[in-house]
């Protein structure tokens, strides 16, 4: 394990961005979000960042091509996929467990370029939590926020940032900095993470057998009696991966886009006939039923949602996955 | 407070005099509580909530609540009102559907308040008098009323309930209120300055279109941008000038009907002070029309829809002779 002085946190930040282009959780415009450093530019104190950490893979807008007519001619240029590498530091546990997910479903077969190319490129440098907030309940989906992923791990203690490769990317960052020194990081006191309200949910019970059962379920018509039909929740979640791709007229041709697409609107999945989930009751029913059963069904049990908590602060009327997925399990709402 | 609305509620029910509730429904914290219509006395008496968290602006979903059967009893705060009767004077809501108890509030707090403050792990907080006693996973602190307060209701102008067919708490007044203070910052900016502070916070935009569909005013039955045959369906800022106009575009269509109710902005989640736009054309309308307050009463004519000679535009009539 080696470990550099967190005083002067800055210096590292430099050498790693001397070689590529850096990320970190930094508040910009009074928002924590990841930011590509320069220097003067510090962390955030915030635990995680509003929006997830998916922004660097999977961004919310990203062009596919462009079109541009001349007379009677049609030029296309398609967009490039990343082709530089860059470093993201300071990942929490949750959003590293976030790109299995989208790895998932991205990455498999036929595998989304744009995506791929960004994974390939990136070196994930994660953080381990010391302080949750109240809406953390990660450990409830065996995450292991001390002992996050990625492919260099980091802690913070004291006045020391102790750093441990976990891959062969990880190993060439950490012997492209100058001055690590060999330590050993203390024993860290999880006592705090006993005492989190959210600890003990239990998402066993969604097995893909029953997805009938939950799908008729009668509690979604109250649950989602107050919700506003608006997308902060799938827009703030590390998991959520649906988009569209629209045209923008420029006035000499067409920028062809792919943004984010929320299952919560009301032109979601729209087709010839019409839309298929006509009310507010099936587009919230959709979300959590993708989450917690359709994503599990399909991708060996594992379950969408990491746990960040993100929705539960979000969320304008407070109705979240945890909600949902208590009173799936009681039957009421 | 909070007994006397959950009694409210459950009385107007097992009396018959209503058939649904419309109010809080608590969650797994203190300050989690979400929008909920009861129809039965005992599960209000279990379920219903009503604390300094309930922030929430229940009037808009009065559209859709008074269309259906039987009369709702709905808890309304004084700014709440405001839309309840703008909502009237647009003719969405059916009043005879509708039982509104007005309830007098002395400010709502917000969760991000208290996070503001440096508490972290926030798990209960507990009222008590002008404090709050707040217990978070790493210690316990009391703290003043007044800091855990909604930033919207520092400026509130008007504890005034409106139209309610009965009051918890008494009938209020207008206040004083310094919530043009901001605009008037942002006015005394170079515009250079000026476009700077917006391009900043509307760039954090994420088109979650949460400011849309919580505003009382933003009541379209199918939003333009929401309309695949519209042209301008959008879901995402494809140029940093869509990026803006949104925001601008939506501000003009609630300009005269926007009562300032603030909602826009406790529910952006990326903290963007919507509005400060509605009250820029607040000031200006008040400014070039004489004082008006959207939602404050049945009968004034809103500036937007009204035209005198002596207008300051008068342009449109006299075709840009302004004063021959």
């Amino acid at each position: 394990m080696k470990t550099w002085k967190l005083s002067t946190l800055d210096a590292l930040f430099a050498a790693i961005a001397g070689k590529q282009t850096l990320y970190i959780p930094a508040d910009v415009a009074g928002q924590p979000v990841f930011a590509r450093w320069e220097p003067g530019l510090a962390m955030t104190r915030a635990l995680n960042t509003g929006r997830s950490a998916k922004d660097l893979f999977f961004p919310q807008v990203e062009d596919l091509a462009r079109f541009r007519v001349a007379g009677k001619t049609v030029s296309v240029s398609p967009a490039q996929a990343l082709q530089e590498p860059f470093v993201i530091f300071g990942v929490r546990a949750c959003d590293c467990r976030s790109f299995d997910i989208l790895d998932s479903v991205f990455l498999a077969e036929p595998a989304d370029t744009f995506y791929q190319a960004r994974r390939e490129q990136a070196t994930v440098v994660t953080l381990a939590c010391s302080q949750p907030e109240e809406t953390c309940f990660c450990t409830s989906l065996g995450i292991d926020p001390q002992a996050p992923g990625g492919d260099v791990s980091c802690w913070m203690a004291e006045d020391t940032l102790y750093l441990q490769a976990n891959t062969e990317k990880g190993e060439a960052l950490l012997a492209s900095l100058p001055r690590l020194e060999d330590g050993e990081k203390p024993d860290a006191d999880s006592s705090v993470f006993d005492k989190l309200p959210l600890k003990d949910l239990d998402f066993s019970a969604f097995s893909g057998k029953a997805l009938m059962d939950w799908f008729n379920s009668p509690v979604w018509e109250r649950l989602s009696q107050s919700c506003l039909g608006c997308g902060s929740c799938t827009f703030v979640c590390p998991t959520c991966q649906c988009y569209d791709v629209r045209d923008f007229d420029t006035g000499h041709g067409v920028q062809r886009y792919r943004c984010w697409d929320s299952c919560m609107y009301s032109d979601f999945t729209m087709m010839a006939h019409g839309t298929n989930r006509p009310t507010q009751k099936e587009r919230f029913r959709q979300r959590f039923m993708h989450k917690l059963v359709y994503h599990p069904n399909n991708h060996g049990g594992q379950i969408g949602c990491v746990g960040c908590g993100r929705c539960l602060q979000k969320c304008p009327i407070s109705m979240n996955i945890v909600k949902v997925a208590n009173a799936l399990k009681e039957g009421k709402a | 407070m909070q007994s006397r609305v959950i009694e409210k509620a459950a009385s107007l029910l097992e009396s018959g005099a209503c058939t649904r509730v419309l109010g809080w429904k608590a969650g797994a914290f203190f300050y989690d509580v979400t929008p909920a219509v009861f129809t039965c006395a005992q599960e209000v008496r279990e379920q219903m909530v009503f604390n300094p968290f309930c922030g929430a602006n229940l009037s808009k979903y009065l559209i859709a609540e008074s269309r259906k059967e039987g009369r709702i009893a709905v808890f309304l705060k004084p700014c709440d009102t405001f839309s309840f009767v703008q909502l009237q004077k647009e003719h969405r809501i059916a009043r005879d559907k509708v039982w509104a108890v007005g309830v007098q509030c002395r400010g709502m707090c917000d969760i991000d308040s208290l996070k503001e403050l440096g508490l972290k792990g926030v798990t209960a907080v507990e009222e008590a008098e002008d404090d709050l006693r707040v217990t978070t996973l790493y210690q316990e602190k009391t703290i003043s009323r007044k800091e855990a307060l909604s930033p919207r209701c520092h400026t509130c102008k008007s504890r005034k309930l409106l139209d309610c067919d009965e009051l918890i708490g008494d009938q209020g007044q207008d206040l004083p209120s310094s919530r043009f203070a901001q605009v008037e910052a942002l006015e005394a900016m170079t515009p250079e300055e000026r476009f700077a502070f917006w391009r900043g916070e509307l760039s954090k935009c994420i088109r979650c279109n949460a400011c849309r569909n919580v505003c009382p005013a933003c009541s379209c039955e199918k939003c333009v941008f929401d309309n695949p045959n519209s042209g301008v369906q959008n879901k995402a800022a494809a140029s940093s000038f869509e990026e803006n106009l949104f925001h601008i575009i939506r501000a003009f269509h609630v300009a005269g009907r926007c009562t300032d109710c603030g909602e826009c902005t406790r529910v952006c989640p990326q903290h963007i002070p919507l509005h400060l736009l509605n009250r820029k054309f607040i000031k200006d309308m008040n400014e070039f029309y004489g004082p008006y307050q959207a939602g404050g009463d049945f009968d004034a004519k809103p500036p937007m829809l009204a035209f005198t000679l002596d207008d300051p535009e008068a342009s449109i009539i006299t075709n840009g002779r302004d004063g021959q």
